[in-house]
């Protein structure tokens, strides 16, 4: 095991330590990068000259310091490109810091570069992106999910030590999932969105990809917390999350909802998630069966309320403050029409038609307010669910990775790939996806890894880090390696 | 046929902040094009909005002042729709739940056109009824050149309170009424300086004619690029007329944008392209919803001003003077403030009063330029209600004062390097009186003739000999007394 | 509520996307399908949920009215695709 395979929190103690140093860590990542990462293509822009520099004056007291930490291409970083992988905003150079990005320099992390994305957080497996799509490390044949694929990718191949992702309906649990690392929603709240660019904002969180559930603890000890520009930012304490990862989880009630379990969920991942339960049982866990009676409306809901809000959201991208513009427009209407008919890739087109359709005149009510209310319904779910139990275990997506270009013909059967994790992000409430086994190879396919997800309630990340950690600290999938 | 006019407006005022709407920019008017801007008024990616308290105290506040119920809970939605000015290409606006609803805008006489006060059609203190107060922010300013346009985004954001009222305007005197009673009202709350030609107050009139009598409205026109209130009377005129002509000539309104062109005096329709307009409403995903009975009300409520009716009835009833005197006053906050400072340490309240609106105002149209310290109203005029000057010095007094003052001298002191005393000694205004009735035969004998009027001649005389200083009323007792006794 | 009745042309253009017919053609038949399974909701009973959004917040979350620095005209325009004079350039709009 090399350098660049430590988690966040080795690597930490051998920088504390200075038994190693930030610019040895960044030039063993940068090798690393340039080695695999033109057949992963995890990374859309990498700043190697500054990472380098950031390094040599990096502060390893700090709780990030001298840590490189790869961001997603949504989110705002002062001075550089950020594209969110559409061609509408090449040239774009971000004029500010995302609060999140601030909080991470505050840390003293080095900021490494910026990783490969569906267009605008719109897809499940990073094939969306304008700049090319992501491998999965396990198998470049596969697709790594989406759609922060660059960012799991990235640290499912060990080209980065922890990354940022963005989560509207599951873009940071499935590729999790899909690519073998450690990836957490937050609570909608917990965590500023300023400066991410916006998808669906009432959905959105940041959150992060690490390769252990206690550098998620620890990643998330910096992210959260209330920010005075983002409104609706909870101002609920942040407790300490990495301080009660004792292992120890005896006694603690953990749900299982029948309707997760259904027809269409891959045998294997269905033993691997089944088998993951049977584990927590034997580490003391009380496994209640439960029930999620609106789950299978979820999808429906969910492209309904988050094409609505993308609609509007990514009406700014008009070639008019920041972008590209078509060339030599004859007018106003001519400017947007072909700017925009330029600039955005169809799955995006799909949804700003899709959601300006539900918004519009004659069919708000039967479609917007109508999944509004049905969203109410899958909240009073997830809420009456953790009245009786701590946290919730389900698998994170159906299956496992699938190959390229798969499913890029049918928009819908690519949307049902988020069948397990979009009801979280409709409830508000937190998630993690984390290692549970592997399924087996198959003619050319290799052993790809499957996820188990673990939701909890509101403000209860502590609960869902503190079970992860149990698991994986007795499991030890983490440990295995990818191929490349 | 007879017809009348329907007519309704909407009203988006700028509130008077320091900062715009969701952002900490500078709320001015003015400035080099795109230097009062930041990401979040510009609407780069992944900018958020947060509202401004001010903003929504001083809409509850306009709420509280018109009469509005004031929800308890409201929220903001996005308004969609495509122009270059728009930063996000949706404005944060409010749709369902509005921070004010109801209410009423009061015509008071002076609100309306001062040759509309007298006439017989004029309903005095009609109530126009509000519809709804919002709030939202103001999209940029754009100028326009052969081929392009240019967009600078300083008003971007702007606090921006949009007052729809009812269709319950009957006549422009009306609707010129009714923004000089709201633009009143604004600024007595400090609310906004409501300023037209800064864009502070813009008007959009909707307007449609139906037979009198009929209860059906008319198809309705709206007017736009209105610029003074007096604008807004005109067009309406213009605009009345015209609907009317098209309609007795069995012609029928189409719904339309109508442009007044304040040099032409006329409406032509705007050319627009049609493009089909969907705002499609819909929450604000952004904000939180409001809670205005967590501190916002009662933060309003503090805020209150006394509104220009209690002012009138409190000056007529605490200084005594006339009730026309109290709605002038009382027509602007700085006027009734300066005239209650004024008229503190005076005995005779109403001639301050009298000082300030018809020797004042008379000749000066504003305050704005006064330069004369409130309290010398009362030391003028006090001296005036002693007898210790006439009224006749005590206008020059004033005129001197307000207008000829190089040296800032106090009423006080211009009396007295004017050398004006009034002479009240009985001896010296005798032999002034022997003197008028000596010369004055024809007077007396009008006098002793029963007309009675003559003795304003005598008095005249004495006033002249005495040089304008002899006490008129003593001069008039003293003549009296002694053609009685001829 | 009918799925078929997708007008995507019309959709398109309120936001502002110029589709090619090839584009409209797709579009219509993958949003239909889509359409087609939102359709699902329609039977749910949402009786029970009557105003999600009449409950009134318990805090309110208001920036006070304090000044913060703006960024300068340049900064502001550097992203401009076409900028003059300080300020950002579009084609004319009309009238």
């Amino acid at each position: 095991m090399s350098m660049i395979h430590f988690s966040v929190t080795a690597l930490r103690k051998q920088l504390a330590a200075k038994e190693i140093s930030p610019v040895e860590v960044v030039d063993a990542l940068l090798a690393r990068i340039e080695a695999i990462d033109p057949q992963v293509k995890a990374y859309l822009h990498v700043d190697a000259a500054a990472a380098r520099e950031a390094a040599k004056s990096a502060d390893v007291t700090r709780p990030l310091g001298g840590v490189p930490i790869a961001i997603k291409d949504v989110l705002n970083v002062k001075g550089d490109p950020c594209t969110c992988a559409s061609k509408i905003l090449k040239g774009y150079i971000a004029p500010y810091d995302a609060t999140t990005i601030g909080k991470l320099r505050d840390a003293g992390a080095i900021l490494l570069g910026r990783t490969n994305m569906d267009e605008f957080a719109m897809g499940s497996s990073t094939e969306n992106s304008s700049w090319g799509s992501t491998r999965n490390p396990w198998s470049l044949a596969h697709i790594p999910g989406g759609s922060s694929g660059g960012s799991a990718a990235a640290v499912g191949a060990h080209e980065a030590f922890a990354a940022l992702g963005s989560d509207t309906g599951g873009s940071i649990r499935q590729p999790a999932a899909l690519c073998g690392c450690v990836g957490l929603k937050p609570t909608y709240g917990r965590v500023s969105r300023f400066g991410l660019v916006a998808f669906a904002s009432s959905l959105d969180q940041i959150g992060p990809f690490t390769k252990t559930v206690e550098d998620a603890a620890l990643l998330m000890n910096v992210l959260s917390g209330h920010d005075p520009l983002d409104n609706t930012s909870s101002r609920q304490q942040v407790p300490d999350l990495t301080a009660r990862l004792t292992g120890d989880i005896k006694g603690m009630k953990l749900g299982v909802p029948k309707e997760y379990f259904i027809e269409g969920i891959d045998p294997q991942v269905d033993a691997a998630v089944k088998a993951a339960i049977a584990k927590y049982q034997e580490l003391g866990a009380e496994i209640v069966e439960i029930s999620l009676p609106h789950t299978e409306h979820a999808v429906a809901v969910y492209y309904i309320l988050a094409t609505a809000e993308a609609s509007a959201n990514l009406a700014r991208f008009d070639g008019v403050r920041y972008g590209t513009r078509a060339e030599k427009p004859t007018g106003v209407l001519d400017m947007y029409g072909r700017t925009r008919a330029e600039g955005f890739g169809p799955e995006v087109k799909r949804r700003i038609i899709l959601g300006t359709y539900v918004l519009s005149s004659g069919y708000a009510d039967a479609y917007y307010k109508h999944a509004q209310k049905v969203q109410e319904l899958i909240r009073q779910d997830f809420h009456k669910a953790f009245e009786k139990v701590d946290a919730i275990l389900t698998p994170t997506s159906p299956t496992a990775a699938f190959k390229a270009g798969e499913r890029t013909a049918s928009p819908l059967q690519m949307y049902l790939a988020d069948i397990f994790t979009i009801a979280v992000n409709l409830a508000g409430v937190c998630g993690i996806s984390l290692p549970c086994g592997f399924t087996m190879p198959e003619g050319d396919t290799p052993r790809l890894p499957i996820g188990l997800q673990i939701i909890g309630p509101n403000w209860g990340e502590e609960t869902i880090l503190r079970a992860g950690h149990a698991y994986e600290q007795s499991t030890g999938w983490h440990k295995e390696l990818p191929p490349i | 046929m007879e017809y009348e006019a329907v007519i309704g407006l909407e009203v988006h005022v700028q509130l008077k902040t320091n900062t715009k709407m969701f952002c900490g920019c500078i709320n001015k008017y003015g400035g080099l094009p795109n230097t009062h801007v930041c990401p979040i008024c510009l609407g780069m990616p992944g900018v958020m909005p947060t509202p401004n308290h001010d903003a929504v105290v001083k809409t509850i506040l306009t709420g509280l002042m018109l009469e509005c119920n004031i929800a308890t809970r409201c929220k903001f939605d996005r308004k969609n729709y495509f122009y270059p000015d728009m930063p996000k290409n949706y404005q944060i606006s409010q749709y369902d739940e509005p921070l004010c609803e109801g209410g009423a805008v009061t015509l008071n006489l002076l609100a309306y056109p001062k040759d509309a006060q007298k006439l017989e059609t004029t309903v005095v203190d009609k109530k126009v009824r509000l519809v709804r107060i919002h709030l939202e922010e103001d999209v940029a300013k754009s100028q326009h050149d052969e081929g392009q346009s240019g967009v600078d985004f300083n008003r971007a954001g702007t606090p921006l309170m949009e007052i729809v009222s009812e269709a319950d305007m009957r006549t422009p005197e009306e609707a010129f009424a009714y923004l000089t009673a709201l633009k009143q009202i604004l600024i007595y709350g400090n609310v906004s300086d409501a300023d037209m030609e800064k864009g502070q107050l813009r008007c959009d009139v909707n307007v449609s004619v139906r037979p009198k009598g009929q209860e059906k409205f008319g198809t309705k026109c709206e007017i736009k690029n209105l610029n003074s209130i007096s604008a807004v009377r005109r067009s309406l005129k213009y605009e009345i007329d015209r609907q009317i002509e098209v309609v007795s000539e069995g012609g029928t309104i189409r719904q339309e944008t109508r442009r007044w062109n304040d040099v032409k005096g006329e409406t032509a329709v705007m050319r627009i392209k049609e493009q089909a307009h969907d705002y499609r409403y819909f929450p604000e995903p952004d904000l939180l919803p409001l809670n205005t009975s967590l501190g916002l009300r009662s933060e309003a409520e503090v805020l209150m001003p006394e509104l220009p009716s209690a002012k009138k009835a409190r000056l007529a009833t605490q200084y005594g003077v006339s009730e026309y005197q109290a709605s002038v006053l009382s027509s602007e906050v700085a006027l009734a403030d300066y005239f209650e400072k004024a008229a503190e340490a005076a005995k005779d309240k109403g001639l301050v009063a009298n000082f300030l609106l018809n020797d004042y105002l008379a000749i000066n149209s504003d305050l704005s330029t006064i330069a004369v310290p409130a309290p010398w109203f009362s030391e003028l005029a006090n001296e005036l209600t002693a007898g210790k000057i006439n009224s006749k010095q005590a206008k020059e007094v004033f005129g001197l004062m307000v207008s000829d003052n190089p040296g800032n001298l106090t009423p006080l002191e211009i009396i007295k390097a004017k050398g004006f005393v009034q002479v009240t000694d009985t001896g010296a205004l005798e032999a002034w009186c022997d003197q008028a009735i000596a010369n004055g035969a024809r007077s007396v004998a009008d006098y002793k003739a029963g007309k009675v009027a003559a003795l304003n001649a005598l008095k005249g005389q004495v006033m002249k000999l005495s040089k304008g200083q002899a006490n008129p009323q003593t001069v008039g007792e003293i003549l009296e007394q002694k053609l009685k006794a001829l | 509520m009918s799925s078929q009745g997708i007008d995507v042309q019309y959709v398109a253009d309120l936001a502002r996307l110029r589709l090619s017919a090839d584009e409209v053609a797709t579009f219509q038949k993958q949003l239909s399908d889509i359409l087609g399974y939102v359709d699902q909701l329609q039977k749910v009973d949402v009786s029970s949920v009557e105003a999600i959004t009449a409950s009134a917040p318990t805090s309110n979350n208001l920036r006070t009215d304090e000044l913060k620095p703006s960024i300068s005209a340049e900064e502001a325009l550097a992203n401009a695709p076409v900028q003059s004079d300080n300020l950002f350039i579009v084609p004319r709009m009309v009238e």
